[in-house]
């Protein structure tokens, strides 16, 4: 118990908690521009996924982090490209084809890692971490918050680059206008499928992203369902932060932490039963929208394809 | 487009119907449609409730495409294939229906559109709409949430936004349904001077002397078929009266000489009875662009219509919000039937017979995906004999919705078609059989005729006359001040969220209630 509190402690909890926290940021952030624009992306999980798979096999075979970022982000926006093409252009249900995706990546994904890696489950090597030079000499903040991949910066300056796009650029009112009042945005002369699907699309990039973080930088290695649950954790963050891409961050960063505290307990051996340390996150969850799911204030037209002159 | 002087371009259309038809599983909507629109022109379309009106805008702004027939512009067959194309043709149009994201700011609604990597140019927004709200003498507030303006207000946001785009095509689906008199009346002369500089307007409305003092050229829809037209050359020729009469005929085949005008029987005092709706100093804090109430104190007794009268935006929906629950209020008393209501919910205010038909029809008052049938019966859901330990009965339902069909005369293709699809009027009607059902002791009304037909508009004021008859105690408000003349016992003036004063709807109410109107002493 002593050690719990050490300093060394607290910044690799810390650290952990920030590694914890970036897939589940980009997916937040990248379901929050899906929903923005009218769509429940249920499918980022599988996007998530396939992300991390050809992100690892990116990686693997290039011997290059960033190329496995890449093919990350390609391969998620790949899955939302199914998406797009079945809920936004002929306008199926979202959440059938969203759960539908999720269910046939898990699958899939595990399938073709056994084909290609039978048992073996190879690893990258650890991640070079940028350090950031002063900051990083802060006791207990510095080597947790800023001795991180370059990577992880980028995602946390993406927060503002977000915030900026939804209040600053015509881009961002036509995202809010297909969520809320698409026949308004189609009568302006902007075509809403188009839109909808461009914010579906950056979802699976995004959600690619995270998933290829999350297997290269986070594990080091791909297992199969390795995302665990970090997509649908995304859509509460993105439900819960109403519209606005820093509380995505706080949020991630706080189930970062249950995430971190969850390894750390583990580690330390403390006497508690793992599966209710397992369980903290997901207590986390329930109590953030027990105090906040009232408040979550979604887009009017969320979920309901957008059919011109219907009515 | 100055250049142009009406004269020297008359006789071309910018854009002409051959032959549109366009059907809707179980209705024609059009039936091969003739129209010519030519710059110069004001266009008028008129028309019954679900005539096919605003089915015919749709094809021209490119929401729709006909099934049969074509559309010429500057006399080439151009199939318009989207509202972008529209627009982009010269087509602006101010749809019947709200066509603003609510979230957004007015000024964010008026960007909409623009090239998406570009930022916003609000500051150039700025200077024009200063420009064109001068010329049509009216105020915008450009930072205010839509949601925060009145039905009215949006309206003129919208025709701000169509005149905007600089359109030589100018479509007003019953664009001033919502505005008052004096607003109406500088609609009217703006649309005159757009039309000297050349451009084409097509103006929709339900108000013959609008379509009368305004028009060049009449063409009136009955049933999804063009019945008749009168061009600019008979127009002219005309009074104000034999056109009105001339429309009247070829709408309903019947004549009268002001069908609006009906002699209001004179009711029997009912002093002596106890008030069924008593406010004292009801307070509602404003929001940031929307007006709170101060001090709202009146009564209604049994059988007496109330009305309140006043520019749009004035407080009017706050203060039915308010005593329908709908809206938290700061202070004061509400009391129906002696027993005070204003702790209690929506709900149960509903069920002690309070009822409120609200003015968004679609937006608050149905929900446009749900069938018809259960439409009538959304505020019993999970009710007997509806609703049975949580099960739908569907064949009680049915039975019960195809009599209030029946009864109010609602004209759909069947008890399954989602209510958004049916005709502004129409779903006017759903609302009016749901509300005026079992057990209402008070109705408030707001604006509720508007957007509907001659022949509605009758209908809905016999309905409300009606209910007064019952003995319920009935609170109609209304920017229509002839409405108000017609039919209410007395008439309060409301401005600024305060209520100026209250007349006694006798013979000089009519200048009593304009002078509290314009902020003078009655
Ligand atoms: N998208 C649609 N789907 C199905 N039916 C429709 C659709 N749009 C219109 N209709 C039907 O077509 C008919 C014509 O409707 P339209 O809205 O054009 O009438 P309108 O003349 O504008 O009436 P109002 O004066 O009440 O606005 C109505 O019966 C309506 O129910
Ligand atoms: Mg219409």
């Amino acid at each position: 118990m002593t050690g719990l509190f050490s300093e060394v402690f607290l910044s690799a909890l810390l650290f952990g908690a920030v590694t914890a926290a970036i897939p589940l940021l980009l997916a937040g952030l990248g379901e929050q521009i899906s929903e923005k624009a009218g769509v429940l992306n249920i499918g980022i999980e599988g996007m998530m996924l396939a992300g991390a798979y050809l992100g690892f096999v990116g990686a693997f075979y290039s011997g290059s982090l960033w190329l496995g970022f890449l093919t990350g982000a390609v391969g998620g926006a790949a899955v939302a490209l199914v998406m797009a093409l079945l809920c936004v252009r002929i306008g199926l249900n979202q959440i059938v084809i969203g759960i539908a995706l999720t269910l046939g990546l898990e699958g899939l994904t595990a399938l073709l890692h056994h084909f290609q890696f039978s048992r073996s489950y190879p690893r990258l090597p650890a991640a070079e971490a940028t350090v950031i030079p002063l900051l990083s000499d802060i006791p207990v903040i510095g080597p947790a918050f800023f001795k991180h991949h370059l990577i992880v910066y980028l995602a946390v300056a993406l927060v503002f680059g977000m915030s900026y796009l939804y209040r600053r650029t015509q881009l961002g009112l036509n995202l809010q206008a297909a969520g809320d009042k698409p026949a308004a945005l189609d009568v302006a002369g902007i075509d809403v499928v188009r839109t909808r699907t461009i914010a579906v699309l950056t979802t699976g990039a995004l959600a690619g992203l995270g998933g290829a973080y999350l297997a290269n930088v986070g594990a080091g290695l791909f297992i199969p369902f390795i995302t665990n649950g970090a997509g649908f954790l995304g859509i509460v963050l993105a439900m819960l932060a109403r519209g606005r891409p820093i509380w995505v961050l706080f949020g991630a960063l706080l189930f970062g932490v249950c995430l971190s505290l969850t390894t750390a307990m583990q580690v330390a051996g403390i006497n508690i039963p793992t599966d209710i340390i397992q369980m903290l996150p997901f207590l986390a969850v329930m109590i953030m929208l027990v105090l906040f799911g009232r408040r979550a204030s979604l887009p009017a037209a969320l979920g309901i394809p957008y059919e011109r002159g219907a009515r | 487009m100055s250049g142009f002087s009406s004269s020297s371009v008359a006789g071309r259309d910018i854009v002409a119907l051959e032959g549109v038809t366009k059907r809707f599983p179980g209705i024609v909507a059009n039936d091969s449609v003739d129209l010519s629109i030519r710059p110069g022109e004001v266009h008028v379309l008129l028309g019954e409730n679900g005539a096919g009106k605003s089915t015919l805008i749709g094809m021209l702004s490119g929401l729709q495409q006909p099934d049969e027939g074509r559309i010429l512009v500057d006399g080439k067959p151009t199939p318009i294939t989207s509202p972008r194309h529209a627009l982009a043709l010269g087509i602006g149009t101010v749809f019947q229906h709200m066509m603003l994201v609510p979230t957004l700011t007015v000024a964010e609604n008026l960007l909409l559109g623009g090239p998406w990597w570009q930022r916003p140019r609000t500051e150039e927004l700025a200077a024009r709409v200063a420009e064109i709200t001068g010329m049509l003498g009216i105020t915008v507030k450009l930072q205010a949430k839509v949601s925060e303006l009145s039905l009215g207000e949006q309206q003129q946001v919208e025709i701000l936004r169509a005149m905007l785009r600089n359109s030589r095509l100018l479509i007003l689906d019953e664009s001033t349904s919502m505005l008052t008199p004096k607003g109406i009346d500088e609609l009217g002369a703006l649309m005159r001077r757009l039309v000297e500089q050349g451009l084409a307007i097509v103006f929709i409305t339900h108000k013959l002397k609008e379509a009368a003092a305004f028009g060049d050229r009449i063409s009136v829809l009955k049933l999804g078929r063009k019945v008749g037209e009168i061009p600019p050359e008979r127009f002219r020729t005309l009074g104000e009266q034999e056109i009105v009469s001339e429309i009247v005929e070829l709408m309903f085949g019947k004549q009268k000489d002001d069908p609006e005008a009906v002699e209001r029987p004179v009711r029997t005092a009912r002093a002596g009875t106890a008030p069924l709706l008593q406010v004292a100093d009801l307070a509602v804090a404003p929001t940031d662009n929307a007006p709170g109430l101060s001090s709202i104190s009146f009564d209604i007794r049994p059988g007496e219509i109330l009305g309140i009268a006043g520019i749009d935006g004035n407080g009017q929906k706050q203060l039915a919000e308010a005593l329908a629950g709908q809206r938290t209020a700061a202070g004061g008393s509400i009391r129906l039937d002696g027993a005070a209501i204003e702790t209690l919910s929506v709900g149960e205010r509903r069920r002690r017979g309070l009822r409120y038909l609200t003015d968004d029809r679609l937006g608050e008052g149905t929900v446009g995906t749900f069938p018809v049938s259960i439409n009538f019966f959304l505020k019993q859901v999970g009710a007997a004999p509806f609703w049975r330990n949580g099960v739908e009965k569907r064949a009680e339902i049915d039975k019960r919705a195809a009599q209030l069909v029946r009864e109010y005369d609602v004209r759909t293709p069947s008890l399954k078609t989602p209510v958004a699809r049916l005709s502004g009027g129409n779903i006017q009607k759903v609302l009016l059989a749901r509300e005026l059902a079992e057990g209402a002791q008070v109705v408030i009304f707001n604006k509720p005729t508007y957007g509907l037909d001659l022949a509605n508009t009758l209908a809905s004021r016999q309905r409300i006359r009606d209910t007064a008859a019952r003995g319920l105690a009935v609170l109609l408000i209304s920017t229509d001040l002839e409405e108000l003349l017609g039919l209410c016992d007395r008439i309060a003036v409301i401005a600024d969220g305060a209520l100026v004063g209250t007349v006694e709807n006798v013979d000089d109410a009519r200048t009593k209630v304009g002078r509290l109107m314009i902020g003078l002493a009655a």
